[in-house]
């Protein structure tokens, strides 16, 4: 599904990613953890398409098609779906109209038929009643207001709606307590299928507890030094990442 | 004696994001002419003019004796220049001032077919049978009112609706009473210039104790060129009665810049309600700054009753300059003015818009909602003035500004003045000026949501409290002006 060969990209002229290489299937669950500043949320940022991130080398081949060369709402319509690391707050727009104005957008780009109001309701209900949230999020403007766990449950919900292929959460388990990390994980847990892809980045190895990947790789100075399954994880917990040795320091 | 006067805070755009704004030229839909036969006076100003313009219009004698004295008055005034506009010198001279369609309808069903026509292109039901809003219309083309609708169901009800011209003539009592007592023919330079030469305009009366039964509005259209439209409105609500009233304004598309300059007034008494709503869609100018309308008008309130409230919505999208400050005189005990605000500006448009509250009864409230949002080359200022005056025993006033500014090269300025002469009086400002992030356009794109569209919807929710005041109808129609108005603001 996506194929990500000797990326290099640099932000404000600094190169941050250096040669970044990464195969996800259709099914599977990556986690990508690192260090401060090691690149992980580069890495969602340019596969999401922000402005202000540039690729001087290398190719993202998303099925089949350069993923690169297309700007971010069509990436949205071809199922790449990022959760924020820190949700935007827009004042006085409705969630539940923001939420049909993006699903439709990416249904009328895909040329599915828009869903109107009747059909867009039931279709929120049945996902928050999954999603164990309440209503009472649909009512407010998009993330105003919003307490942090909040904001990451309303990440995950918009995801649930939205039904993408491949799901970039970024850093989706920072700032949460213990029990909206479990609501959160219960979410993308309900979210796995054989046709949809994860890609998490994250900080720490808690998140990893509640959704087990199938891959666990060491981003480091730019590029993925090393590869394994949850077991690197817990490795990684108990020596640091400064335990990693010659891959992190080239 | 508390007073303080809180100066300007300004700011200008800055969006790094070079993807902004340099002008597709906005589609301005209403930007037609309709060809038809007009007749009307030459262009310049005298004595005679004012004479002609009088006897044109069957006025009696103190009407006539009215507008020489405020035309007397004008010549000895300046036009005024503290406000943050550039205007190039107005040639008083070169306008006409009465312009009308040769053929004056007796009633609806003599209206020129290719007015019926233009009104029907705008999306205003002048027809009855075809008018199933359930709104009734008073429509005002150059300096003339060609129609009114619902005029019987409303006489059932006690109200009076009909064009300024016709109340002269035929409720001289009413109109001798009320007319100049909210705005004195020599309040200000462009006040002065419409009570001598003003053309029409509606009259609303509603008697005590009535409930106007539907919304009313008038439709102003300025077609002729070389014209300038000096509307005269005056809206009166005895003891107790309620009306909401509606006003939308366009113009053709021209080359020259043409002079709109009203007068609206409305009074409230003992326990009335008047909520007046706007949506001023003059044409702008193109992307150049050239042409489009310059808007000076003195809208003001009088809650001259105990209990009384008065209610100001605008949505202000077109003309080249607006100046534009809609007030309330808070009288009456207990008196409630309020005031919303939407200016948007683009390209070279600029805006000196704002409001004033006077506060001389107990216990008056009032509360100013102002949205300014700045795009293109535009200049959008808004200037409010809260004034306590000593009986002014517990008033109180919240105001909240604020400034969303699209694109690099706009301004968006703030001029709040207060003045507090009662210590009990509390005064409440607050301003904010934000811009569209390049977060918040991201954050709508990797849902999938194109650009322009992420700019109205982020617009639309900056703007959510003063469209919620809206009449329905009127708050559709509010937000389709801003998409269309932002067309090409951003890609």
């Amino acid at each position: 599904m996506l194929k990500i060969e000797n990326l290099h990209a640099r932000v404000a002229g600094r190169e941050i990613l250096k040669g970044l290489s990464l195969e996800v299937n259709a099914g599977e669950v990556h986690a990508i953890m690192g260090p401060n500043g090691a690149g992980k949320s580069t890495l969602g940022n340019v596969l999401s398409g922000r402005d202000g991130y540039e690729v001087t080398a290398g190719t993202v081949s998303y099925n089949g098609v350069d993923l690169l060369t297309m700007a971010p709402e069509a990436r949205a319509a071809a199922g790449v779906f990022l959760a924020f690391q820190y949700p935007v707050e827009i004042p006085g727009v409705n969630n539940t109209y923001f939420l049909r104005a993006a699903l439709n957008a990416q249904r009328k780009a895909r040329g599915e038929k828009e869903l109107d109001s009747m059909q867009f309701l039931k279709l929120v209900r049945e996902r928050l009643k999954v999603m164990q949230i309440s209503d009472e999020l649909l009512h407010r403007a998009v993330n105003e207001g919003f307490s942090g766990g909040e904001k990451k449950r309303n990440e995950i919900f918009q995801m649930a709606v939205l039904e993408p292929q491949l799901a970039i959460l970024d850093e989706t388990d920072s700032g949460l307590d213990i029990d909206a990390l479990k609501q959160v994980a219960q979410g993308v847990n309900t979210l796995r299928s054989p046709e949809r892809a994860f890609l998490m980045i994250t900080h720490y190895q808690r998140l990893l507890d509640y959704v087990v990947p199938d891959f666990v790789h060491v981003l480091a100075n730019g590029r993925i030094v090393e590869s394994g399954d949850k077991s690197l994880a817990l490795k990684l917990e108990e020596h640091g990442y400064a335990g990693l040795g010659a891959g992190a320091a080239a | 004696m508390n007073s303080m006067i809180n100066d300007s805070s300004s700011a200008t755009a800055l969006r790094d994001n070079a993807d902004v704004a340099e002008a597709l030229g906005r589609t301005y839909s209403a930007g037609f002419i309709t060809e038809i036969e007009m007749t009307g006076l030459p262009p310049g100003l005298d004595e005679d003019t004012i004479r002609a313009l009088s006897a044109v219009k069957h006025e009696p004698q103190w009407m006539t004796e009215w507008r020489l004295e405020a035309y007397r008055h004008w010549l000895t005034m300046a036009k005024p220049d503290w406000a943050k506009l550039n205007i190039d010198p107005i040639d008083y001279q070169a306008i006409s001032y009465y312009a009308a369609p040769k053929k004056q309808p007796k009633s609806l069903d003599e209206v020129d077919p290719a007015l019926l026509e233009t009104y029907e292109k705008l999306g205003v039901p002048l027809h009855e049978r075809a008018a199933l809003a359930g709104v009734a219309v008073d429509a005002v083309f150059d300096s003339v009112s060609v129609g009114t609708t619902f005029r019987k169901q409303l006489a059932d009800a006690g109200v009076l609706f009909c064009s300024m011209s016709e109340a002269i003539r035929e409720y001289p009592e009413i109109v001798q009473k009320y007319l100049g007592s909210v705005v004195p023919t020599g309040d200000n330079f462009f006040a002065a210039l419409n009570s001598a030469v003003f053309s029409d305009g509606s009259f609303v009366f509603i008697p005590k104790g009535v409930r106007c039964p539907m919304e009313l509005s008038t439709y102003f259209r300025i077609n002729a060129q070389n014209t300038g439209q000096f509307e005269r409105t005056l809206i009166v609500a005895e003891e107790g009665a309620h009306v909401s009233y509606l006003e939308g304004c366009t113009a053709p598309k021209r080359d020259e810049n043409q002079l709109h300059a009203a007068v609206v007034e409305l009074v409230a008494l003992e326990g009335a309600q008047i909520k007046y709503s706007t949506v001023q869609n003059w044409y702008p100018g193109d992307e150049n700054g050239v042409g489009g309308i310059y808007n000076f008008v003195t809208k003001r309130g009088d809650c001259r009753g105990d209990d009384s409230k008065i209610c100001w919505t605008q949505v202000e999208t077109g003309s080249a300059i607006t100046w534009k400050y809609p007030s309330v005189v808070l009288r009456g005990d207990r008196s409630v003015g309020e005031f919303y605000s939407v200016a948007l500006t683009h390209h070279f448009q600029q805006a000196d818009t704002g409001t004033k509250m006077i506060h001389l009864g107990r216990h008056t409230k009032s509360k100013i909602v102002s949205k300014g949002i700045s795009a293109g080359k535009s200049s959008n200022s808004y200037r409010g003035l809260v004034k306590m005056e000593k009986g002014a025993e517990g008033a109180r006033n919240y105001t909240q500004c604020d400034s969303l500014l699209i694109g690099k090269q706009c301004g968006a300025h703030t001029f709040p003045y207060m003045e507090v002469k009662n210590p009990t009086a509390i005064v409440e400002h607050e301003a904010t000026t934000s811009k569209i992030s390049d977060d918040q356009m991201f954050y709508c794109r990797a849902r999938g949501i194109a650009e322009e569209d992420a700019v109205s919807m982020i617009v639309d929710g900056f703007c959510k409290q003063v469209f919620r005041e809206l009449p329905m109808e009127f708050a559709v129609e509010a937000k389709k002006l801003l998409e269309v108005s932002l067309e090409g603001a951003v890609g």
